[in-house]
């Protein structure tokens, strides 16, 4: 791709704080919409990671819809690929040519690119097949010390749910990426507070968080993860921070923009009504 | 094909070392090839390489998930990667992340597992590998490879390597009885007959190919002139010389360091129950777990010798129609 190509890409990223908004409540209407075309799914982890998907695909990563795989790009994992829907609309809404909008309500249906969880079979211009929880990071790995030794510039952003992070294998990665000095990898745990059987205290305590990453040796930040400001802001310090990786803790609210999705653990992993659907559509207006 | 002559063990390289061998060739001739370890490259000898290319060899720790999974990280970004343990470990512990990110996600990254089956010895059952070939072979998309010796390993490393997908290979730690010379030809899945023979056919793959032609000696001194293949490749299976074998002979003994569960023997009774259904045995560790000991002494005590393989033959014979 043409040096000026990327950057007229990337100056046309560029968005204000109240476009993302704007972006962010389309994203949170699909993923409703879609999830409740489906009848399955899982709302409750897309919502909550809505602001930090946009602001990645929008702003933050040095992406090119139209040229998804050129070799240089930014890649984002889904390592909690449960939350597809969040993934699917943002690149629906991005542009990319193989997650059509007008596509979105075929979610889970036989036939269709959407898969219940990201697939790259289907969806190209996903970087990784994921939904078997825990792995993730070590892909993410993996890239970011194969393009490290290429002397390419990619950045590499993995998506955590702090459920997830109960995984063993979170914690081989976190102990690696550090010892590597992968200062191209950034972890971000989406931390709602809910997996799929309740409260995350009550079905394994992980807090403190921040702290257990830190020991493993990441640059650690954490942020209110639904606040565009504060997404920005933890991107730009994890772009700054080398020698190390970052982990950015976004603390997040599970169902966010839906007032009887949020902490609301039942949201984890059912698809709402039509009726529930309408209340939250009107919500989202 | 080699004329009928007696087979004599003669010791080479183990299939290890060939691979330690070979994957510095490789790291000459392509720098995409990289390595990553999990704290025995220099029982998997990946050392080897990672004293020639320090900066192509990434050191997971005693981590084998996350060492498959960084493997697989490097092959989506254009990598060759290997990653390399005991058997045991990388396919037991690294299996989720080989499904996902290798199969699913198909990745081009190699995996090697030594120290496989019983003939490690001396560490015992913990550290020995029965059940791979039957794990590896469950992972669509992959090609699985357990090479005979020292020769073989060479080629089929350099095999794997140009090969675009994911791929298994199963290596031993003892010395491995030389079946072949350095002209020999491999391709991934074609077998290679390494005796020519009429009455039966043995089926064999890695250190079992030896015991394999001297079971061939002790039939051919009764008057049983015995085929023997070398099945290298177990999936994708070659389906023409197990047919072949199967019309011709009518008689197939399986003899494999390997659970006799889901491994070459039952892969080989599928293509042959699909083609030329033939009277069948199988020689290989029945139901149970091993002990430490010498390679030999583990060869004997479970039935995987030269003399086991002929005794799986009289008994067919007695059944081939």
């Amino acid at each position: 791709m043409p040096r000026r190509a990327v950057l007229e890409s990337y100056f046309h990223m560029a968005k204000s704080i109240a476009e993302l908004e704007d972006i962010a409540k389309r994203v949170r209407r699909d993923i409703v919409e879609m999830i409740t075309a489906a009848k399955s799914g899982h709302p409750g982890g897309s919502l909550s990671a809505v602001e930090i998907v946009v602001e990645l695909y929008f702003n933050h990563m040095r992406i090119d819809p139209a040229n998804p795989k050129w070799v240089d790009r930014d890649r984002f994992i889904l390592s909690k690929g449960h939350a597809a829907p969040v993934l699917y609309s943002v690149m629906a809404e991005r542009g990319y040519a193989d997650t059509p909008k007008d596509k979105l309500n075929t979610l889970r249906q036989f036939g269709s690119v959407f898969q219940g969880h990201p697939d790259m079979r289907f969806i190209p211009s996903l970087e990784a097949s994921t939904g078997s929880l825990g792995q993730g990071l070590s892909l993410g790995l993996g890239m970011a010390l194969g393009a490290r030794l290429d002397g390419r510039p990619s950045r590499f952003f993995v998506m955590l749910g702090d459920g997830e992070i109960q995984e063993g294998q979170i914690w081989e990665a976190a102990m690696a990426a550090p010892f590597h000095k992968a200062d191209n990898l950034v972890a971000i745990v989406d931390n709602n507070r809910i997996q799929l059987d309740g409260f995350v205290a009550d079905i394994m305590a992980i807090d403190p968080v921040a702290e257990k990453w830190r020991q493993f040796g990441w640059h650690t930040l954490e942020i209110a993860g639904n606040d565009f400001a504060a997404v920005q802001g933890a991107l730009a310090e994890a772009a700054a921070t080398k020698g190390k990786p970052t982990c950015i803790v976004a603390h997040t609210i599970k169902g966010k923009g839906v007032s009887f999705m949020e902490n609301n653990p039942k949201f984890h992993g059912v698809a709402p009504t039509q009726d529930e659907l309408k209340l939250a559509l009107q919500e989202l207006n | 094909m080699p004329a009928k002559t007696k087979f004599e063990i003669k010791m080479g390289a183990s299939t290890r070392e060939a691979f330690g061998r070979t994957l510095v060739e490789l790291g000459r001739e392509n720098k995409d090839v990289v390595v990553v370890d999990a704290d025995l490259s220099k029982s998997t000898m990946t050392t080897y390489f990672a004293k020639e290319f320090p900066e192509r060899f990434f050191s997971c720790g005693i981590a084998e998930a996350n060492m498959v999974g960084v493997g697989a990280g490097l092959a989506m970004v254009g990598k060759i990667p290997f990653v390399a343990s005991f058997s045991v470990f990388v396919m037991n512990k690294g299996f989720e992340q080989m499904r996902i990110g290798a199969a699913y996600g198909r990745s081009n990254l190699k995996v090697v597992g030594t120290h496989s089956g019983i003939t490690i010895g001396e560490d015992g059952p913990s550290q020995m590998s029965i059940e791979e070939i039957s794990l590896a072979c469950s992972l669509a998309g992959f090609v699985v490879l357990a090479p005979a010796d020292e020769n073989s390993t060479k080629a089929l490393v350099r095999a794997a390597a140009a090969y675009d997908g994911p791929v298994f290979i199963r290596c031993g730690r003892p010395k491995a009885p030389v079946v072949y010379g350095t002209d020999q030809k491999f391709e991934i899945g074609k077998s290679v007959e390494v005796a020519a023979g009429r009455d039966i056919t043995l089926i064999a793959n890695g250190l079992l190919v030896a015991q394999a032609l001297l079971a061939a000696d002790l039939l051919d001194a009764e008057g049983v002139s015995a085929r023997v293949i070398d099945m290298h490749t177990v999936k994708p299976l070659d389906r023409d010389a197990i047919s072949r074998a199967a019309s011709e002979t009518g008689a197939i003994v399986v003899a494999e360091e390997h659970l006799v569960d889901g491994g070459l023997g039952v892969r080989v009774a599928q293509a042959v129950a699909e083609t030329n259904p033939c009277a069948m045995e199988f020689v290989g560790i029945h139901n149970r777990y091993a002990e430490s000991g010498n390679p030999d002494e583990m060869l004997e005590k479970y039935g995987l010798a030269a003399r086991d393989i002929a005794a799986a033959a009289r008994k067919v014979l007695g059944r081939k129609r």
